[in-house]
């Protein structure tokens, strides 16, 4: 903790304090700013260390901490239903961990049901984490591996460029680099190579300059994707543990722990954005009380083959067939008309309107053009939107599939579901559809049967909780 | 539009009439503030933008239907219902959302007044459960009947055992 927190941020802080160094013009001022900001945060680390303890009773874990506001914050140990631990680079270095302990509370605020111990030794961390989802006594190697459900193939690493965290990433990168130049004044177009490259951008035919951009672009992503899929599932392993819970370890230089307690799992969500469907491959992330939403923790498995993520998700939910993979009743024709209605009629009213501002007001004519291009698009992934919608109903999963550009299959236990959500907009109405959503107390809460027929949603929220909404049925 | 295949019949109770009310002051009291900061900027500023005259002209229009049908058609849409084990509400104008949350998932039920409430005697109640849906909320309701209602519910909460997740 002590040197961990300010480690991990002046990591952070590298880059742009190297490239002052390199290459801005010396400013003194600028200089003493710098390591006057390092100083601050070496001693907001030192202080943070000084003022957090915590403690591990029979019945509550209590953190105390906050060095200008005291914060106590305890949680009963029963409530706990699942422990994450990261290590950061930082954190590595010093053979440390972050413990991040989630129960199911209901977060008002962001992090109000959970418990974040930053940073402890791997070694503690390894022994909290089996303290605290051990439920019954039972005695533990403190190695234990468990038994492999998954594991990384290095062929899974053909599905990386098919995810689109590349090309976001070098969004990132390069909005970075750019506010870094801006910021330090760095003069790039004086160094040769930058220069020539500029000249030839504005000089060179826009026929010529497209392609080569573009082939840039889509090599960079590929590499950037790679990286990033190796930075993030390096080593990954999916485990089910003695103690009732399934755990999976991944990472290349932040390395992530996340055990799940199996009671509390409510289900599994099967992502396929086109892409990576037109590749054959899924993602799975479990639907749980107890992870945070944000940070990837609730990933099960990492970009797959489809048959490997059945596989991985069947077994996970200890079923003989993962309810993901359930046939599917599709909804009525009518929800097909909205989805394209939602989908053309916003690309032809841009359309037409940078149309008319190309006539009126000289906005360049390619603008509508491309937008009317998009038109038909729209359309297709309006039709794959509808053939993606589809719900069902097995033993113990209410499942829901829908969208296009990013797919997602639900499967929620129908006993963690503790109410229902019918939504029914002015058009919704006219086209005796509704949305359905089972409200849970896992995952994002909610989960959404899009688009269904009035009827036939009815009858699904009878048959997946007997007896709640029948009472408020008209019988005939 | 056809209500043949819309089975699910409306909670039985209306919330009180005095929540018409609540629903105009707020209405108003929000296109006084959009109007009135457009006004404001016309008397004031030298030279302010014509156009600020058209959309001055079309936001108290708009005020003005909105503040006369949103109330009286929310009056018609908002109801709600308690039954030995589930809380049904409805809710919404233009778009409706029905919400059903069985008794034996619910975490807490408290009411709320704001100020606008408190003078007509109105209030909220929100039955919260252990989802990140956000809770069901009966607004408009006389405070006499909320606070009955809040009663009822906690007791049959209380006997209802298990820990609402």
């Amino acid at each position: 903790m002590i040197v961990v927190r300010p480690l991990n941020e002046l990591i952070g802080l590298l880059p742009p304090l190297a490239a002052l160094v390199f290459f801005g013009d010396f400013d003194t001022w600028r200089v003493i700013t710098s390591f006057g900001v390092v100083g601050l945060v070496i001693g907001y680390g030192l202080l943070s260390w000084l003022t957090t303890k915590y403690r591990i009773t029979d019945s509550q874990v209590e953190l105390h901490k906050g060095v200008v506001f005291r914060q106590r914050r305890s949680i009963p140990r029963d409530r706990i239903r699942t422990v994450d631990l990261t290590a950061k680079l930082g954190h590595r270095l010093f053979r440390l961990s972050a413990v991040r302990v989630g129960t199911g509370q209901q977060e008002r605020t962001p992090g109000e049901g959970t418990v974040t111990l930053d940073a402890v030794t791997a070694v503690e961390a390894e022994r909290l984490r089996q303290a605290l989802l051990r439920k019954t006594e039972h005695v533990e190697d403190a190695d234990e591996e468990g038994v492999t459900i998954a594991s990384l193939d290095t062929r899974w690493y053909r599905y990386a460029p098919l995810t689109l965290s590349g090309f976001i990433s070098i969004g990132i990168v390069i909005g970075f680099l750019m506010n870094l130049v801006n910021e330090l004044d760095l003069r790039f177009s004086e160094v040769g190579f930058f220069r020539r490259a500029l000249h030839w951008l504005s000089s060179a035919e826009p026929a010529t300059v497209v392609p080569v951009v573009a082939g840039f672009a889509i090599v960079l992503s590929v590499l950037a994707s790679l990286a990033g899929y190796l930075l993030q599932n390096h080593n990954y392993r999916l485990t089910r543990q003695s103690d009732g819970t399934v755990r999976v370890r991944r990472g290349l230089l932040t390395t992530r722990s996340v055990s799940i307690e199996e009671k509390r799992l409510r289900g599994a969500v099967l992502h396929e954005p086109l892409l990576l469907r037109a590749g054959g491959g899924g993602r799975v992330t479990a639907v749980t009380t107890g992870l945070n939403k944000v940070g990837g923790s609730s990933l099960l498995l990492p970009p797959a083959p489809r048959p490997e993520a059945d596989r991985v998700t069947a077994d996970v939910l200890a079923v003989a067939d993962t309810p993901t993979a359930s046939p599917l009743t599709q909804h009525p024709a009518r929800a097909k008309t909205r989805r394209i209605i939602r989908a053309v009629v916003p690309t032809v009213v841009i359309a037409a309107v940078l149309l008319a501002l190309a006539e009126t007001a000289d906005w360049p004519t390619w603008l509508w053009i491309v937008a009317a291009v998009l038109v038909p698009v729209s359309a297709l992934v309006a039709l794959d939107r509808y053939r993606a919608l589809g719900h069902s109903l097995t033993n113990d999963y209410l499942v829901a599939r829908s969208g296009s550009l990013d797919r997602r299959t639900v499967a929620l236990r129908r006993d963690g579901i503790i109410g229902w959500k019918l939504t029914r907009t002015l058009f919704q109405r006219r086209a005796r559809v509704f949305t359905l959503t089972a409200v849970t107390a896992a995952g994002s809460g909610g989960y959404s049967v899009l688009d269904i027929g009035d009827e036939q949603g009815l009858d699904l929220a009878e048959a997946a909780i007997p007896g709640l909404i029948g009472q408020f049925l008209i019988r005939g | 539009m056809s209500e043949s295949e819309w089975r699910l019949r409306a909670p039985a109770n209306l919330v009180s009439k005095r929540a018409v009310l609540l629903w105009t002051l707020r209405a108003v009291i929000f296109w006084v503030v959009v109007v009135g900061a457009q006004g404001v900027v016309l008397l004031v500023v030298d030279g302010a933008p014509t156009w600020l005259r058209a959309t001055m002209v079309v936001a108290a229009v708009v005020g003005v239907v909105h503040a006369l049908v949103m109330p009286r058609w929310r009056y018609r849409v908002h109801r709600w219902e308690t039954t030995g084990d589930a809380v049904f509400t409805r809710s919404g104008w233009i778009s409706q959302e029905w919400r059903l949350a069985p008794i034996s998932r619910i975490q807490t039920v408290d009411t709320a007044r704001g100020p606008l409430q408190q003078l007509l005697n109105l209030s909220t109640i929100t039955v919260t459960t252990a989802s990140a849906q956000g809770p069901l909320r009966v607004e408009g309701l006389d405070a006499e009947v909320a606070a009955r209602v809040v009663d009822e519910l906690a007791a049959t909460t209380q006997a209802t055992p298990g820990d609402a997740t």
